[in-house]
């Protein structure tokens, strides 16, 4: 069934804040391989310009797609997350998330479609630090497959 | 932000040193863990299977997050990248084997921006086959 267009534009209330830890990072970055020394020496990344250690772009992910649970499990909107895929994902960052952030996000419903059967769902979370400053904005689409006919 | 490319010096189809990046079974389980996204699709076999999939396949996000690196290579200082979006238009299959999959990523500078930021083209492919589709960073150069 399609899901309803009355939830376009619904805010959910702020996630609990995560704090960013420099061994997750490190764990991350070592997960995929990337050696860049921003993401693992405190020096390395001073030389850039950074209080400390950096998050890889992608980081992030982690933090907006657990909070996009609070959208995902909203028994009202009623999405079937056994045939949910990831469809298209983008990130727009203000400054990089770093170690010693403590990072909320705020999600919100941006569109609802339906296209043959699918249902589409554009979730923005908003990511800001403990001082309330924004460092970025994830678009996360997610599309769950139709169901097949009994 | 500190990037090694200066703004000045590139020009519209400039290609960035492309990567090859590696994906093993053990590579998934590793991101499993580090980012939290334990869906069974990503190392389980005989659910991947019973859900349709040819076999497991790489988190879309592991993908996406090793695309970047060709740019972030380049910039030396990962926060150059203002903007970072991309579809994930085909899964990239991994075997269960001693070799795995292969993501090659190539990238070119599409357009001059202002602000002194480009735009980045992504082609990431695995197998001769394109993985991921409008795959774009807007990224701030010196």
């Amino acid at each position: 069934m399609a899901l309803d267009q009355s939830f376009v534009g619904r805010s959910y209330p702020p996630s609990a804040p995560y704090e960013v830890g420099r061994e997750k990072i490190r764990e991350f970055a070592e997960a995929v391989g990337d050696a860049n020394p921003a993401y693992v020496d405190p020096e390395a990344a001073e030389a850039l310009g950074h209080p400390d250690v950096i998050a890889p772009p992608t980081f992030v992910f982690s933090i907006t797609y657990k909070a996009a649970a609070v959208v995902i499990e909203d028994p009202q909107l009623g999405l079937d997350y056994s045939r949910v895929v990831h469809g298209d994902q983008k990130f727009a960052y203000r400054r990089p998330v770093r170690a010693g952030d403590r990072l909320t996000v705020t999600s919100t419903i941006e569109a609802v479609k339906s296209m043959a059967g699918n249902d589409i769902l554009d979730i923005r979370g908003e990511v800001h630090d403990e001082a309330g400053e924004h460092v970025v904005t994830a678009w996360t689409k997610l599309v769950a497959r139709a169901a097949e006919e009994a | 932000m500190t990037a090694k490319i200066a703004y000045d010096d590139v020009e519209v189809g400039t290609e960035l040193p492309a990567g090859t990046f590696p994906v093993t079974r053990a590579a998934l389980v590793r991101y499993a863990g580090a980012s939290g996204d334990f869906n069974p699709i990503h190392w389980n076999e005989k659910f991947a299977k019973e859900v349709g999939l040819p076999d497991v396949i790489a988190h879309g996000m592991f993908t996406m997050a090793e695309a970047i690196r060709v740019v972030t290579d380049w910039t030396g200082d990962p926060a150059a990248v203002v903007e970072y979006g991309v579809r994930f238009t085909k899964p990239v299959v991994v075997p269960n084997d001693d070799e795995g999959a292969v993501i090659e990523v190539s990238g070119k500078v599409a357009a001059k921006l202002d602000d002194r930021t480009v735009r980045v083209d992504l082609l990431a492919t695995s197998g001769g086959q394109k993985v991921l589709g409008m795959s774009r960073a807007v990224v701030r150069l010196d």
